[in-house]
């Protein structure tokens, strides 16, 4: 059996045995919802129906309704769509990568990670299709046959590989979160009381049965998964960068774009990460096993990609000056010091700054601090991709065109409506599915639970 | 060989060591050990019982190249054969030209086709399919219980096996 050093801290508090860990995770499900629970869901669907009246509005009534003009033709929209877009990476990050990696500490973050993943791809989503001005024409971005003679999709643009990039994505990501839900829904399924529940447990768990073949194969597509995802992962928010990087505009004509945004992705997601795991950790009393320690390991993942993020910055800022083109320094200079200097300076200090915080061990193992950091760097990564967009726009090469962008009611109704979204399914998905990987969970009780970790000690010395 | 002749009794332990161990003395005692079911996979538990290896990667492999030969195909067929565009003094007319504007495309074809086709097929091989109606031998088989399938003959004496079993460490015996 595999054996862990007891230096090492355990990823499962207290003495738990397989049988403690399926009714602490089963708990949320099989009971019914407390009042915090009630009143965030209240709140989250408000959120939701302001989205629904803001989106209905701007297709009823068309994009004019928002404040982009004609120098400004890209603002809010696609800044939250590659917010969101980039909060998905981390759940992807945390399944998959460290899956290859072997880091036992995904192994109670993965479900929620992943589920905040779609949750957030649908909310991007949401941003590509209301931007389009014309949705019900969306299907033109797919390569279909038409009757408008023989005119197909430009694949050298990478608009479209983006749509193959979300979509593969979204749809990948569905299946490798649905294939690990699988198991624990068969938990629930065998403990379901009522008929009902029962009955949609039963639909929900393909009628799986833990016999050793189905576990084999079961590990082989998770690993085989992991590694289609990893290198998919790191391909969507790189095309998602090219959407800006294969243009001329200076300010996002730019090289490094890929892995920048690469970095800046999973920094955000991280934060997004810690920002629910703090709140669903308290709210759902699984303190045993999303641990001090599991925030301290997410804590040094954004401390390292808020570090990439901080140099890629100032590499830009170092090749505009060194690339000698004067629209690329001008566009730079323009973004700190001219009228947009406050958003480019709360970037700056929220995702160069604060993250370097956790350089300190307190800080990192404290929970409350950790809780307001993650969210300056969820402000601080939505004001990065409004200072590239944005700034980068407002003063284009025709000085007579230069002009600034505000929203309207309307987008900022989308985009707080978006949040909505999110958590309402979030909270949903918190209510009725099991939220920690209790099958992957129990393959480490009997080596890295602080039960096991004191037995082996007694026995040691 | 009739469905009458033979059945299958279980065992069931709760200790995934103890459970992996019997495997090899009961059926060094005689008794055809086929399956284990398990809450949670057990490293080892496939050699131990003999299984071949899933050869499912393999599958994928092969629904990864259909994927990315099809997406080739496509753009090919599309953006040079069918009808060649320039846009921006960057015409389409040769293949071998437009091959890197063609990478994201056809990766992403690849791991769209490789990740579903391989999970299609996990579902279908092991017939996990919603509404399929699980076998549950126990109640806690999911939860932390370990259910040991062993085939018997109808006329195998029961309780000279039932004692085999109890005695390799299980806590409890269903015939």
């Amino acid at each position: 059996m595999h054996k862990e050093s007891e230096l090492r801290p355990p990823l499962i508090l207290g003495e738990k045995t397989w049988h403690d860990i399926t009714e602490d995770v089963c708990r949320p499900v099989e009971s019914k919802a407390n009042k915090w629970w009630k009143i965030a869901f209240t709140v989250a669907v408000a959120g939701l129906l302001w989205w629904i009246i803001s989106v209905s509005y701007t297709l009823g009534t068309g994009l004019g309704v928002w404040g982009l003009n004609k120098t400004v033709g890209w603002a809010w929209d696609i800044t939250n769509f590659v917010w969101w877009v980039g909060i998905g990476h981390a759940g992807t990050l945390i399944s998959a990568i460290l899956l290859l990696f072997r880091q036992k500490w995904r192994l109670s973050i993965n479900r929620s990670a992943e589920a905040m993943t779609i949750f957030a791809v649908i909310c991007a989503a949401t941003f590509i299709l209301s931007h389009m001005g014309r949705p019900w024409v969306g299907y033109w971005s797919l390569p279909l046959a038409n009757q408008f003679g023989s005119l197909w999709v430009n694949f050298n643009s990478p608009l479209v590989w983006d749509v193959f990039a979300i979509s593969t994505y979204f749809s990948v990501s569905i299946v490798f979160w649905y294939t690990g839900l699988i198991p624990d829904f068969a938990v629930i399924r065998d403990r379901a009381k009522t008929k009902w529940s029962k009955r949609i447990y039963t639909i929900l768990s393909f009628g799986w049965v833990g016999t050793a073949k189905n576990w084999q194969r079961f590990e082989e597509v998770s690993l085989v998964l992991a590694g289609l995802s990893t290198p998919l992962v790191l391909s969507v928010h790189s095309v998602v960068s090219m959407d800006f990087a294969t243009s001329i505009v200076p300010g996002w004509h730019t090289t490094i774009f890929p892995p920048y945004f690469v970095a800046g992705a999973i920094f955000s997601g991280f934060a997004m990460v810690q920002t629910l795991l703090i709140i669903v950790r308290k709210v759902l009393t699984l303190e045993d096993y999303i641990t001090i320690y599991h925030i301290d390991m997410m804590n040094r993942v954004i401390l390292i990609t808020g570090s990439i993020v901080g140099v890629a910055y100032l590499t830009e800022f170092f090749i505009a000056w060194y690339s000698g083109v004067e629209y690329e320094q001008y566009a730079f200079i323009n973004r700190a010091t001219g009228p947009y200097w406050w958003a480019y300076w709360s970037m700056m200090t929220c995702n160069v700054i604060t993250p370097q915080l956790f350089w300190s061990s307190k800080l990192r193992e404290n929970v409350f601090a950790t809780f307001i950091i993650s969210i300056f760097v969820n402000i601080g990564m939505w004001f990065e991709r409004f200072v590239i967009i944005v700034t980068s726009l407002h003063r284009d090469y025709v000085t007579s065109s230069w002009t600034m962008y505000s929203p309207t009611w309307v987008e900022a109704g989308i985009f707080i409506g978006s949040i909505g979204l999110f958590f309402t399914c979030f909270l949903l998905f918190a209510r009725v599915f099991p939220v920690i990987a209790m099958s992957e969970l129990k393959t480490i009780v009997k080596s890295s639970s602080e039960g096991a970790k004191k037995k082996s000690n007694q026995s040691n010395h | 060989m009739s469905a009458a002749e033979k059945k299958f009794v279980y065992g069931i332990f709760n200790d995934d060591e103890v459970v992996v161990n019997a495997i090899g003395t009961l059926r060094s005692q005689g008794l055809k050990v086929k399956d284990v079911i398990s809450p949670f996979p057990i490293h080892g538990l496939d050699h131990e019982l003999g299984l071949a290896r899933t050869r499912i990667s393999i599958c994928a492999f092969i629904y990864g190249m259909t994927g990315l030969s099809l997406a080739l195909l496509m753009m090919y067929y599309m953006n040079i054969f069918d009808w060649a565009m320039d846009i921006g003094g960057k015409p389409s007319f040769a293949f071998y030209k437009n091959l890197p504007a063609f990478i994201p495309v056809t990766f992403e074809s690849t791991v769209l086709c490789a990740a579903h086709g391989m999970v299609i097929t996990f579902l279908l091989r092991s017939k996990i399919l919603p509404g399929v109606e699980p076998h549950i031998i126990h109640p806690r088989m999911a939860d932390d219980h370990f259910v040991m399938a062993i085939q018997v003959k109808e006329d195998t004496d029961l309780a000279k096996v039932e004692s085999l079993v109890k005695a390799a460490g299980a806590v409890e015996f269903k015939s």
